[in-house]
């Protein structure tokens, strides 16, 4: 195997633990401020390295342009997203969770 | 094979994703794993493209995923604090 | 193989589904169906059919969920409970369901090689699209060429349905819309500034592409109506409806389906039948192309010009006090 199939997979196998453990923060979270937390980072994160892993896999071709385009635009909504969930719900919900409230259902 | 991996991952993290999407008990729960469910559904498109051989055609329906997502979750989370789109309610719903 | 990825991918769509006849609040049912409508373009990716997929998240996860949310403002978030089981519409519902079923149990397996469609019509289009359309993506050909009057019907279809929605609704009345609404939010802001002429060039991109991959003028024009719908999102209809102002969109809604139909009558002018290329140019490869080009451009500034229209027309509604 050569060393750009090496890079590639390592990038996207460190994506996919990213995602999943991103995945399961937000399975066992219990508010949605904290899940903002595990979600937010972890999927811009590990989305952008199977992306880029993906990116090296295709070679230079269209193709690896317009998987970085993907990136781009994923790296551009993903923290706003986040940012407008965190800010609606610091907003709108007078109790936020504290410690000792026990998990959410 | 690592695609393979790459590909189980995403689904299990889309099926966490929906599982909190279905039990979290507020509406804010319910967007950010919505979010969450469809940045990791486009990229198991792209993978699945990968996988199958021609990931030509699938980039472009990723590339519209990630811009319509965007699109309905601020439209969303904008019905949600503002209880409207026309912005002269700007209390509860 | 695939089979476990649809398996998997159907089992979320019935949990998805379980789960929004079960929950009261409805903005969490409008998420369950956006999510739902992503899994279903996920399962027509998984089986090979792109383009259906791409006009289904467009629509579906991105629209659909938008004019649902205009609609539940105008209503109350939470369901009433109903009372009682009602037997009556169970029955009607589940006899329907099951006479359906036992429908498909007629149809050829997916993908079957010998069964009458894939003998006759697909291997004609097949063989003979190089030859006769040129593209590359079949499915445009057979859309906008071998099978244009029915496209052609459809935009009429998307054309009634956005008169019907005007006619009931009234078009938006700009100058009562109140202030920019995320006017102390930064953040979506600036980000929808830089979003928004991209997502319009990648809407041409669409169109113009859908000789070559999946797009054509259904996507593109759902894609450029999603566009300008952020852009109400974020700044306000009274924004929105100045910068695309309602009358302008009528005159798009009909000259979309004007430019479809012109070019079947310029078809006829010029000697041959109705929506027949060939006769548009010398060359008849040629004349294909431009005249896929023209008929997928009429499709494209209907759609978005119905869409836009339907989203002010709803948007700008308040709820009577």
């Amino acid at each position: 195997m050569s060393i750009l199939e090496v890079v590639s997979g390592v990038l996207m196998l460190a994506g996919a633990l990213f995602v999943l453990t991103g995945s399961v923060g937000l399975l066992r979270l219990p508010d949605a401020l904290t899940q903002v937390h595990a979600v937010g980072i972890t999927d811009t994160l590990g989305v952008g390295l199977i992306i880029l892993g993906l990116a090296i896999r295709a070679g230079p071709t269209l193709l690896a342009l317009k998987l970085l385009l993907i990136l781009a635009i994923l790296v551009l909504t993903t923290p706003t997203t986040s940012h407008a969930i965190a800010r609606a719900v610091s907003r709108y919900r007078s109790r936020p969770w504290k410690d000792g409230q026990g998990r959410a259902p | 094979m690592i695609l393979g991996i790459v590909a189980g991952a995403l689904l299990a993290g889309m099926g966490m994703a929906l599982i909190r999407a279905l039990r979290g008990p507020g509406a804010f729960e319910r967007v950010l794993a919505a979010s969450s469910f469809n940045i990791k559904t486009l990229l198991f498109i792209t993978v699945i493209g990968f996988v199958a051989g021609s990931p030509v055609d699938y980039v472009d329906i990723s590339i519209m995923y990630a811009v319509i997502s965007f699109i309905s979750m601020v439209a969303v989370l904008r019905c949600i604090e503002h209880g409207g789109f026309t912005g002269d309610r700007d209390k509860e719903p | 193989m695939t089979d476990l990825v649809l398996a998997a991918l159907f089992v979320m769509m019935i949990m998805t589904a379980l789960a929004a006849i079960r929950l009261t609040d409805l903005f969490a049912v409008v998420i369950m169906f956006s999510i739902y409508s992503l899994l279903a373009a996920s399962m027509f990716v998984v089986m090979d059919a792109v383009d259906v997929a791409l006009t289904e998240a467009a629509v579906d996860a991105g629209i659909a969920t938008i004019l649902m949310l205009a609609t539940l403002v105008l209503t109350d978030r939470w369901e009433r409970p109903s009372a009682r089981l009602r037997m009556v519409p169970l029955a009607v519902v589940c006899l329907t369901g099951a006479v359906l079923l036992y429908g498909t149990l007629d149809m050829p397996i997916f993908g079957d090689a010998s069964s009458p469609a894939n003998t006759h019509l697909a291997t004609y289009y097949l063989t003979e699209s190089p030859g006769e359309v040129g593209l590359p993506n079949v499915v445009t050909s057979v859309l906008a060429s071998y099978r244009a009057y029915d496209t052609l019907g459809e935009v009429a279809v998307i054309f009634t349905a956005g008169v019907g929605v005007l006619a009931l609704l009234g078009a938006a009345r700009s100058g009562r819309g109140g202030a920019a609404p995320m006017r102390d939010n930064p953040v979506p802001r600036v980000i929808a500034k830089i979003m928004i002429p991209l997502i319009i060039l990648f809407a041409l991109y669409v169109q113009l592409h859908g000789d070559f991959g999946p797009g054509g003028g259904f996507q593109a024009g759902v894609i450029f109506a999603a566009a300008i719908i952020l852009y109400a999102i974020v700044f306000g209809v009274d924004a929105a409806a100045q910068v695309i102002p309602p009358a302008g969109l009528k005159v798009m809604m009909t000259g979309g389906v004007l430019l479809f139909a012109g070019t079947g009558f310029v078809t006829m002018a010029l000697g041959g039948a109705f929506l027949d290329y060939d006769v548009l140019v010398r060359d008849p490869l040629a004349g294909q192309h431009l005249g896929i080009v023209l008929v997928e451009l009429g499709i494209g500034i209907t759609v978005a010009a119905v869409v836009i229209s339907v989203f002010l027309a709803f948007a700008g509604r308040r709820r009577a006090r």
